[in-house]
């Protein structure tokens, strides 16, 4: 393997990881937090991606289609939180996975009656679509680059908001305890339903920026749903931290794995999260 | 335990009595069907031994199914038929030592930790068969010839035929029932229930709770190899799709959605799960809505999520409780109904 070529996997490995943290950090909140199961955050992606794919025909920018797309993934996140969600804090967590499944099918087939079953493809915006020559016939796409940036700047903002900001403080009071939060005056069900809104409002941002490079397809979500639960596993449920940490690890050894052992690369995510369970049977870090 | 009640058990015999009588109607499709939904009934209650009496959620139950299957294919010879005596038996045992290894390290997690690890093992065993050449790849292995069932020289089961595989998988689902019911009912399902209840204090009661759960861990572990025995007898053909994780994610909504650490919940909830596939699908009665069957079936779950607290055996048992009035009612209602709204 030359340094061209493993520069490529790294810079792919990395993006990839930043993608599935985008996901996974919102997984990890709404776990963490709120103490919900939540089963159907896959299928937000799917949302987001076909959102992307059906805004952006219509209104030929995808960055256009994407700033309506995060409006209507909040408003999504708001009205599933008010509606069904709250209703299941104090329950068993069985029943949130119950719930959540079933909103699985709701989605999937909500998305099979408004924009069918065919794959899509979502071009590259023009501004972006060219490629950095590396060597004569290696090059590296700009647009993996940004989309790398923008997740970094997201994580960057996310770090800022739970550690500086007051509503910050107000979720990481939800966190430890509740009531107490409660008994001091925090409107503890608007910061669930605003934390909700916003683990909504990432995954579906995810998919948007993502379609131009995976293309829209029925059941996309599953994948993603499974490998971000084993990334919130890695990390420690809660931890924002510990999603990032985790989120890069399998990226990075997913990607290396289907290049250096493409016998064994789809265990290979599955082996690293049961090494770090033994390991560390709560994951790598603890809360936030 | 509250399996009791007069009008339960009356309701089960019932439905005995109306599953035996089934293929006497005759329909080829509704004996298939109902031949594999109990065959989910019996992996649907084995995994009720984990989820409903030990609190054990597992989201890898489907690395049995799929173990069980794979071994079968790969035990029979190609062309010729092999005896059920012997290949259920090794094919059992083979689960019962993969859930014997693997529960060893499982359960030394818990919580939303154990559901992660065992979706692990299943899918490291996913990926076992589908991308190696041990099971055909993702092509999968057929099986040419149903076992048969022979005590000495005369055949006591032919089980090319639909109505005796069905009778067979029916007096199996009712033995696995009876066998857990015993067992659960016994010092030994006591103490998994003391131990989903508190397993500290079960421990300095001086019971050795990892023993008791890894107990529990292989049993389940076998019973639903005996589900994917016959499953793969029943289809024929086995790929790594019966390992994924929307197989384990089916059948652990079979025992939620039906009453978990009831028994015949997770059958109802079997029956429920399928039928409601089968209904919502159904061209006649919801014509072009019938390709979009999911959508009714995610909004039936999502409703009995919201409203039934203890999954439909909760229903059952609430009507139970009205018609035995001469019996004290005790707390079929669910504590868990406060939190509502």
């Amino acid at each position: 393997m030359d340094l061209a070529f493993f520069l490529i996997q790294l810079l792919n490995g990395l993006q990839y990881g930043l993608l599935l943290f985008l996901v996974a950090s919102g997984l990890t909140l709404i776990f963490g937090i709120m103490g919900i199961i939540n089963l159907a955050h896959g299928s937000f992606y799917m949302l987001g991606a076909y959102l992307a794919w059906s805004l952006a025909s219509m209104t030929n920018s995808l960055v256009a289609a994407i700033a309506l797309g995060v409006v209507l993934t909040v408003l999504l996140g708001i009205a599933l939180e008010w509606l069904l969600i709250r209703h299941f804090y104090e329950r068993d967590h069985l029943y949130q996975v119950l719930l959540t499944y079933g909103l699985i099918l709701v989605f999937e087939e909500m998305r099979s009656v408004i924009w069918g079953d065919d794959v899509h493809g979502v071009p590259v915006p023009d501004l972006l679509a060219y490629s950095i020559p590396l060597t004569e016939n290696l090059s590296y796409p700009v647009y993996r680059l940004v989309i790398s940036a923008v997740c970094l700047l997201l994580a960057l903002a996310m770090y800022l908001l739970i550690a500086r900001t007051c509503l910050g403080m107000m979720i990481r009071a939800g966190s430890s305890n509740r009531e107490m939060a409660q008994s001091l005056g925090i409107n503890i069900k608007l910061v669930y339903m605003l934390i909700f809104a916003l683990g909504v409002a990432l995954a579906g941002f995810a998919g948007m920026i993502n379609a131009p490079l995976s293309s829209v397809f029925p059941n996309m979500g599953g994948g993603v749903l499974i490998i971000c639960f084993v990334v919130v596993v890695i990390g420690g449920i809660g931890s924002v931290k510990g999603a990032m940490v985790a989120s890069l690890l399998i990226g990075l050894a997913e990607t290396f794995g289907q290049v250096l052992v493409p016998e064994v690369a789809g265990m290979i995510v599955y082996l690293l999260m049961a090494a770090v369970l033994v390991w560390r049977p709560e994951g790598l870090f603890r809360k936030l | 335990m509250r399996a009791g009640g007069r009008f339960l058990n009356l309701a089960l015999l019932l439905a005995l009595a109306g599953l035996i009588a089934f293929p006497l109607a005759g329909s080829t499709f509704y004996t298939q069907l109902f031949t594999k939904i109990m065959i989910m009934a019996i992996f649907a209650m084995s995994l009720d031994l984990l989820v409903g009496y030990t609190g054990l959620i597992s989201f890898g139950h489907a690395a049995f199914y799929g173990l069980a299957g794979y071994a079968l294919a790969l035990m029979v010879p190609k062309y010729e038929a092999a005896s059920l005596w012997w290949t259920l038996p090794a094919t059992m045992t083979v689960c019962a030592a993969f859930a014997l290894v693997t529960g060893a390290l499982v359960l030394r997690t818990r919580g939303i930790f154990f559901i992660m690890v065992t979706l692990a093992f299943a899918q490291m065993l996913f990926f076992v068969f589908h991308d190696t050449k041990i099971g055909g790849g993702s092509d999968g292995i057929y099986i040419y010839n149903k076992p048969h069932l022979r005590l000495g020289e005369t055949a006591l089961l032919d089980l090319e035929k639909l109505e005796h595989f069905y009778y067979l998988v029916l007096a199996l689902m009712v033995l696995v029932f009876l066998l857990l019911r015993r067992l659960l009912g016994s010092t030994f399902g006591r103490a998994l229930v003391g131990i989903k209840e508190n397993e500290h204090r079960m421990r300095a009661l001086g019971f050795p709770a990892f023993r008791y759960k890894l107990a529990a861990y292989v049993l389940s572990g076998a019973l639903g190899g005996l589900s994917g025995y016959l499953a793969a007898v029943q289809f024929g053909f086995v790929n790594p799709e019966i390992i994924s994780w929307h197989q384990s994610g089916a059948v652990l909504m079979m025992v939620i959605l039906g009453g978990m650490g009831t028994l015949y919940g997770p059958v109802i909830g079997a029956f429920a799960f399928v039928l409601m596939q089968e209904l919502f699908s159904n061209q006649a009665w919801f014509g072009a809505y019938a390709k979009h069957w999911q959508l009714a079936m995610g909004l039936a779950i999502i409703l009995v999520a919201v409203y039934l607290p203890r999954g439909l055996a909760g229903l059952l048992q609430k009507t139970g409780h009205k018609a035995d009035a001469g019996e004290p009612a005790a707390d079929a209602d669910g504590t868990q109904e406060g939190a509502h709204g």
